[in-house]
């Protein structure tokens, strides 16, 4: 891996994934993306006359990664269910790439009492400890309790690591900048994640931030910084390989920036007045382009496509059917878990 | 043949009385300048600064980076060197990120310099849940707001008084924070009480910072409320006029400065008292409203009161579990219908 140098970093390692590996990619990719739409269709089926944000089986707020894949799964390639993720207010990739229990998740999503939070925390607030993976609806606020848990890595003994995923939005806040200077200091077994969609809300890229690579940022902290231009999968898992080897090895922290594609609003319901290059978006899909490599590549033909797609198809299914399925938390036990122990 | 015309009436929502306010103020004088996320071209998450951006173009209405700290702090500066901004933080929620210049500078800066230096800033915050944002996005929090000395704290409940009090808080000397509750701002994708739209005076307009405003005349028992809750405390107050229940509804408009005057007037003619508050309920603004009647005058309740607030958990997700835990019309009834038993 290249040493900050004060611009960004280049990467020239090799890819070495086998077809088996490319398809896992793929497949995981389909998975979210199928995840993603499948949430949107039940978000706005029950929103009533209009568009009420309180109504319906989802209520709330929903962000959604489409667009995204590439960096949760090129990212999570490299972890274990003991490593720890935390994600932003834009988190299903994340989670379902670092494997949270998707039941669970979604049945959180819908409010439920066999939801990953039993209804209390909601699709900002996902938890899963079985996997370490936790998510804020604060910007650049799941930075230091990465810190915390790589911390716990590290103090262990571990070669555990922590990913920690925040927007380019988020890299302009105090939370951002303090994470990756302590994490320097301590050496801390963290991979800094930055998934610049070029927008922050209605904010783009060019008004938000000075310099044109987050990369750089880590120039500033000594550490390794490198920016993936592309939003390619393999590119993000080539980049990625090397900072988490860093990471478990004893090498501290690094910081990766992907420059990827929000392919819908900021949340459902934003109507993206401010976004011009709105009508390029399709053409942008990182699915679609991964598909025809590994087409061209003789990795997948049509049955592979198929196979796959209906398998995530029955797998999102299942999953929203257990969520629609399952009980409402009881309202007498709406103030249940504040504390550990109930006064 | 008589003919009868209707006063002319203008019915505006609370989020364009509150654009119509601070557009007033921008072209009435320069130093006025609105800055935040999202306040230019979205014209704010919730509709706040709406049109703004092209009346008055980008050096004056402007989008920031995600940094509350470093531009609520500009905001601070820019006001000590006399300009007059009106800074977004956009949920109430994130006030963590950016405390410290909250109450430490922009508070206290007044104070600190014994008078000399004065922070006339405006910072504007969405607050309240009942849409399911779970528990990082519904908070009101103005009772920690208030309880931080040095900043006055306004929270209109209309259309009219978003408008009247965002002029006053722009002409204030001293910071203002004002807090819009989403369920009060007419917005078109978010359940609305018929009364988040509603007349709003033209042209110049001033509602007095510090003054409560009685919502509704009544006799039996006294409502203490604001924001949402008083559109929650009006609809119960209709329902129980029909069992011959008269009740009076105070809108508070103001936290700080608190109108206690205009509580212990109202608290006397009705010797009864229920306070509704959307905040959590322990250490904050319920607690503050029954001191001061009680440290005034015991004697002027003939039961005790009665507080209707959020519950001192972290605010749940769940629609059912969030419903259950919001102060809405059938636990004010409950509450209203326990003092007068
Ligand atoms: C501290 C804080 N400030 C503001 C917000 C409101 N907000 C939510 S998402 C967002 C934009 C985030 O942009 P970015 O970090 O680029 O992530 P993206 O939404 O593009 O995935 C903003 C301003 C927030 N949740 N927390």
């Amino acid at each position: 891996m290249t040493e900050p140098t004060g611009a960004s970093a280049t990467l020239d390692s090799p890819t070495t994934l086998t077809q088996q590996d490319r398809l896992a990619l793929y497949e995981q990719m389909v998975l979210i993306r199928t995840y993603e739409l499948a949430i949107q269709r039940e978000y706005h089926a029950d929103k009533g006359p209009g568009f009420d944000i309180g109504k319906g089986l989802i209520p709330g707020e929903m962000h959604l990664a489409a667009g995204q894949e590439p960096v949760a799964v090129g990212v999570c390639a490299h972890l274990t269910g003991d490593d720890a993720v935390t994600a932003t207010h834009r988190p299903h990739h994340f989670a379902i790439a670092h494997g949270v229990d998707l039941d669970a998740m979604t049945a959180e999503i819908f409010g439920r009492e066999t939801g990953l939070g039993k209804g209390r925390g909601g699709h900002m607030h996902l938890f899963d400890p079985a996997v370490h993976f936790s998510c804020s609806g604060i910007i650049a606020e799941g930075y230091p309790p990465a810190l915390g848990q790589a911390f716990a890595f590290q103090r262990r003994g571990t070669d555990r690591i922590a990913v920690a995923a925040t927007g380019e939005g988020a890299a302009n806040q105090g939370a951002f900048h303090e994470s990756l200077n302590l994490a320097a200091l301590w050496k801390l077994p963290v991979v800094f994640v930055v998934e610049d969609n070029a927008w922050g809300i209605s904010v783009p890229r060019s008004a938000s931030t000075a310099i044109p690579s987050n990369a750089d940022r880590a120039a500033a902290y000594g550490i390794p910084g490198v920016r993936v231009e592309d939003n390619d999968v393999e590119a993000v898992h080539a980049a990625a390989a090397e900072m988490v080897q860093r990471a478990r090895s004893g090498g501290g922290p690094s910081l990766l920036e992907v420059s990827t594609l929000r392919m819908l609003g900021h949340f459902e319901g934003d109507a993206q007045g401010y976004r011009p290059e709105l009508a390029d978006v399709a053409e942008h899909d990182p699915i679609p382009r991964y598909e025809a490599a590994l087409v061209a590549d003789g990795v997948l033909d049509d049955a592979a496509k198929q196979r796959i797609a209906a398998a995530a198809s029955e797998r999102v299914e299942a999953a929203i059917s257990h969520a629609k399925d399952s009980p409402l938390p009881d309202p007498a036990e709406a103030t249940r878990y504040a504390f550990a122990k109930e006064a | 043949m008589t003919t009868t015309t209707a006063a002319p009436t203008r019915r505006l929502n609370t989020s364009k009385a509150m654009a119509e306010a601070i557009a007033q103020e921008m072209r009435a004088n320069p130093e006025v300048l609105y800055l935040g996320e999202d306040v230019g071209s979205y014209g704010g998450i919730f509709g706040s600064t709406g049109g703004l951006l092209e009346e008055f173009g980008p050096t004056r209405v402007i989008d920031t980076p995600i940094s509350e700290t470093a531009f609520i702090g500009l905001g601070i500066g820019a006001a000590v060197e006399g300009m007059r901004p009106i800074v977004e933080l956009m949920f109430a929620d994130f006030m963590g990120v950016c405390l410290d210049q909250i109450y430490n500078h922009m508070a206290k800066i007044h104070f600190e310099s014994g008078g000399n230096v004065k922070v006339p800033m405006v910072l504007t915050t969405a607050v309240g849940g009942g849409y399911s944002d779970g528990a990082q996005h519904s908070q009101c929090l103005w009772g920690t707001f208030a309880h931080l000395p040095g900043m006055k704290v306004v929270v209109p409940s209309n259309p009219a008084d978003a408008k009247g009090l965002m002029a006053s808080a722009i002409r204030d000397d001293d910071p203002v924070v004002f807090m819009f509750h989403k369920g009060v701002m007419g917005l078109p994708w978010m359940a609305k009480n018929p009364r988040s739209i509603g007349v709003v005076p033209e042209g110049e307009y001033l509602v007095p910072i510090g003054k409560a405003a009685v919502a509704r005349e009544g006799t039996d028992v006294t409502v203490v409320t604001l924001s949402l809750s008083v559109h929650h405390a009006l609809d119960v107050a209709e329902k129980l006029a029909q069992d011959g229940i008269s009740v009076e509804v105070i809108d508070l408009r103001t936290v700080v400065p608190l109108d206690r005057a205009a509580i212990l007037a109202s608290v006397g003619k009705t010797g009864r008292l229920v306070v509704v508050d959307e905040d959590y309920q322990s250490f904050g603004l319920s607690g503050e409203i029954v001191t001061t009647v009680v440290e005034s005058d015991p004697g002027l309740l003939k039961a005790p009161p009665k507080r209707i607030t959020m519950a001192d958990a972290p605010i749940p997700y769940a629609h059912v579990l969030e419903y259950a835990v919001l102060p809405r019309q059938e636990r004010i009834e409950a509450g209203i219908r326990e003092v007068l038993a």
